[in-house]
């Protein structure tokens, strides 16, 4: 009961329920009158298509740029493999204001800002930077269920004569499907939805329907026309999600897990499979931190950690010094994380084990929150929740709470193929010897879904630690500034050691998240060896 | 059956709180500023800040007589009449208006109240220009060959100073701001979508290669105070003639359940000790026209006798079309 309970209450009242108030109040104006006029004006079917195909692009060459490094860390043993993980969930917390600035100087740098390579302002820095965003989401996803996957059966088709890509594409790809197909669905999601990605890299030419809902509804005033954005926008997600997850469904297959020593990579394979990673990753991060020790201009440059020294104290412009705004938003991340982990996990059982209906339902349902806007959700929060005993519009809670949103869909992408996953031998083997359902779910499910739910919560806290859209949209007491806040405030203002600190808080931003996730999957590893068998 | 009493206009007894100030994401005061009201009247100030401008308007809006707060700050000229359109603020005339330049008042209703203003014009990196190769000096130099590929403005749909620097050339060139605008596209200008990206990307002081940028006439002074290492005198300059006055102003929210003690928090924010904190924690200028300047702001800041204006009523009436107008022209 409380299993299905508490997810359903959750969206029902923190998405379904605010989300539905901002639509009606919008179609109230004239928001169903706007909608039908959309489909006949050429700017919004170029938004439209524009969306879609910048987000599908972006997704397959993340799956594309992520697919040798997930291999590496799946079926190869490396020094340094828990580290390369944990790096590369680190663009996640990087404000798109900072990382924007970071290509434009990276472009500038190597000769990509003029002439006929051109990427500033160009759809090519959009791709670049949504794949280096979101290469974590499938490196991680895939990789982790990957590792999981038992490799026998393609040991054995080599053995039947496979060759080594026969082997991969008809006994390891179908295998692998679910987990793509998952990790495909949250980067679409997210591209779909990008916003500052858009505005600072793209230029001022393009727009998505995430950049149009916001400008209708905050810069032009226009709810109506901002609801009928949002409501093409939403549809379109549903749509998405269905299909995404249908996927998942149809290509589930069972496994068991195995234990086993990992060959070791060597050092050209490991060269090979990860200079493509290195390079995308790595170069715009070399940069921040470049940026970070940079201090003075021109002839004055020097190399410094004055900028990290300086965050420690407060400027005039900000109620509290950059390392209050980073406890503030770690506690927002640790409560955000544990309620992803709570309503996700629970969730996952139900989608897994379920009626068929309801299954489908939560799916379907807690997938959303990532695919709406911030306007939407933001605004939305504000007009619903303003009553007792949903008085919670001003309440401090209420920022965790949207960052759990987004984390839930985390949670529950990695841990439902793993459940999915598990071979139903063991359980009935469990349930043969007396295993009573709760105690199958606990000694079996448990310790083999542990590693994926820590997965998902290490994603969930990244996320919630550099979630800036929805975090802005609420109202909240300015003691209670977030990293991410307090860095676009800095940036706010000119003044080099402004920009100085915004660029130190930034890398201790990403330190943050590397060693956060470390500790996450630490603990989740942990869970997961006393369940192996 | 009780039937629900109709509140009394007026409060009884001295006036109560707490009350809560909303503001946008650029507010803050130092310590002691809010503490000294508290400690005049017994009132205690809940802050509650809710987004950039655009965002508190609108999240203000949405709420409207069920209000977040009971006073709120910030809104400026350019969204002003989008409010009282909206309804959203009760008439006060505080007493202290008395001392603001009535240049800043621009609700002649009384619904807001100014508190402090701020110019955005051109900046200029000094060291690109020199005597025999001056820095503009008006809008009408900017479309100069002489200055072409120097310029780097924000989009108005999707930028208050950007909105601002618009509203600029429309005060400026009437209805032939568009031929100047396509003067400026053919001269080479850059259009980001918000003043980080212009500031800090393209223009010179971030690194940048343009050395004429739309900022605010108080960005020198933050160049100095600022600056690392430290410098005497900001390596910025402020095309004086090319400032569009922003005007931001205080207003009591319909709805409130502390009318009595909103009022004194108005009164509050133009008082000698709230103006002369706003400098240096919001890089404003203090409506009170006596409120004493800090020292970077006197010696770095040359305020324009006459900088652009429109009436709210009026920005309000054409922003889309003219920045729907500006789109056409600049960047399609």
């Amino acid at each position: 009961m409380l299993c299905v309970a508490i997810p359903a209450g959750f969206l029902a009242v923190f998405f379904l329920y605010p989300v539905g108030s901002i639509l009606v109040r919008g179609i109230g104006v004239g928001g169903l009158e706007r909608l039908a006029g959309l489909p006949g004006r050429a700017s919004f079917r170029g938004v439209v298509w524009f969306t879609l195909w910048q987000a599908v692009a972006s997704t397959a060459l993340a799956v594309l740029v992520a697919w040798p490094g997930a291999h590496l860390l799946a079926r190869r043993r490396f020094r340094g493999r828990a580290v390369l993980r944990a790096a590369a969930t680190v663009p996640f917390v990087l404000p798109t204001v900072v990382v924007g600035g970071a290509f434009l100087a990276l472009f500038e740098r190597i000769g990509l800002s003029d002439g006929p390579l051109r990427l500033t302002r160009t759809v090519g820095a959009i791709l670049a930077a949504h794949v280096f965003f979101n290469v974590a989401i499938v490196l991680r996803t895939v990789g982790t269920f990957w590792e999981g996957l038992d490799s026998r059966p393609e040991e054995q088709a080599r053995v039947l004569g496979a060759t080594p890509w026969q082997a991969f594409r008809w006994v390891t790809l179908p295998r692998l499907w679910p987990a793509v197909a998952a990790a495909a669905s949250i980067v679409f999601l997210f591209c779909f939805t990008s916003f500052g990605v858009i505005l600072i890299l793209g230029g001022p030419t393009r727009a998505t329907l995430e950049t149009e809902v916001w400008r209708h509804a905050v810069f032009r005033g226009d709810l109506a026309s901002a609801t009928a954005l949002a409501v093409v926008q939403l549809v379109a997600v549903t749509a998405m999600v269905v299909v995404a997850n249908r996927m998942q469904r149809r290509r589930a297959v069972g496994q068991r897990p195995v234990r086993r020593v990992l060959p070791r990579a060597g050092g050209r394979l490991l060269a090979g499979n990860l200079g493509l990673l290195a390079l995308v990753l790595g170069l715009p991060i070399a940069v921040l931190v470049e940026r970070s020790l940079a201090s003075g201009r021109g002839a004055d440059a020097a190399w410094s950690m004055r900028n990290y020294a300086a965050l420690a104290d407060r400027v005039d412009l900000l109620p509290i010094s950059a390392l209050g705004a980073l406890r503030n938003s770690l506690l927002f991340a640790v409560v955000a994380t544990g309620l992803a982990v709570l309503v996700g996990g629970l969730a996952s059982v139900v989608v897994v084990h379920g009626r068929r209906t309801t299954s489908r339902l939560f799916d379907l349902g807690l997938m959303l929150p990532l695919g709406a806007s911030a306007v939407t959700v933001g605004f939305g929060m504000l007009i619903a929740l303003d009553e007792p005993p949903l008085d919670l519009r001003s309440s401090r809670w209420l920022v965790p709470v949207a960052h759990a949103l987004i984390g839930v869909p985390f949670v529950m992408r990695t841990v439902v193929p793993t459940l999915r996953s598990i071979d139903h031998r063991l359980r009935e083997a469990a349930a043969v010897l007396g295993a009573s359902p709760a105690r199958v779910r606990r000694d079996v499910d448990l310790p083999i879904a542990a590693r994926a739910l820590a997965v998902g919560g290490a994603f969930s806290f990244a996320v919630s630690l550099g979630e800036f859209g929805a975090t802005s949209f609420l109202p909240r007491h300015p003691d209670r500034l977030t990293a991410p806040l307090a860095l676009f405030r800095l940036l706010g203002t000119p003044g080099e050691a402004l920009r100085g600190q915004a660029m130190a808080l930034a890398v201790v931003l990403m330190v943050l998240t590397a060693a956060s996730v470390l500790a996450i999957e630490g603990w989740g590893r942990r869970g997961a060896v006393r369940g192996d068998l | 059956m009780a039937t629900t009493a109709v509140p009394s206009p007026v409060e009884e007894g001295p006036p109560t709180g707490p009350v809560t100030l909303i503001t946008h994401d650029s507010f803050w005061v130092s310590e002691g500023t809010l503490e000294a009201f508290t400690a005049e009247t017994g009132i205690e100030v809940v802050l509650q800040t809710a987004g950039d401008t655009g965002q508190m308007v609108s999240a203000a809006i949405l709420t409207t007589g069920d209000p977040l707060g009971d006073v709120m700050f910030g809104v400026d000229n350019t969204f002003l009449q989008r409010a009282l359109d909206a309804g959203l603020f009760e008439t006060y005339e505080s007493p202290a208006l008395a001392g603001v330049p009535t240049s800043l008042q621009l609700d002649p209703t009384n619904r807001v109240t100014p508190i402090d203003f701020g110019d955005v014009c051109l900046n200029y990196w000094i060291d690109r220009f020199d005597v025999d190769d001056p820095a503009p000096s008006t809008l009408a130099d900017l479309v100069d060959p002489a200055y072409a590929d120097q310029l780097v403005v924000q989009n108005p749909e999707t930028s208050s100073p950007g909105l601002a620097f618009l509203l600029a050339t429309i005060a400026e060139y009437g209805d032939g701001w568009e031929d100047y605008w396509a003067a400026l596209r053919d001269n080479g200008v850059v259009v980001t979508a918000g003043w980080e990206d212009a500031y800090w990307g393209e223009f010179v002081s971030g690194g940048g290669s343009r050395p004429i940028v739309v900022s605010y006439a108080s960005s020198p002074p933050a160049e100095v105070i600022y600056a690392d290492p430290p410098v005497d005198t900001p390596p910025t300059g402020v095309v004086t003639d090319t400032c569009f006055r922003q005007v931001e102003f205080a207003g009591i929210l319909a709805g409130t359940d502390h009318r009595a003690a909103a009022e004194l928090l108005v009164d509050f924010l133009l008082s000698p000790t709230f103006q002369e904190d706003i400098p240096l924690n919001m890089f404003m200028f203090p409506a009170l026209a006596s409120a004493a300047l800090p020292q970077a702001f006197v010696d770095f800041v040359r305020l324009a006798d006459d900088p652009y204006m429109l009436e709210p009523a009026e920005i309000e009436a054409n922003r889309n079309a003219w920045t729907e107008r500006w789109t056409e022209i600049v960047l399609r």
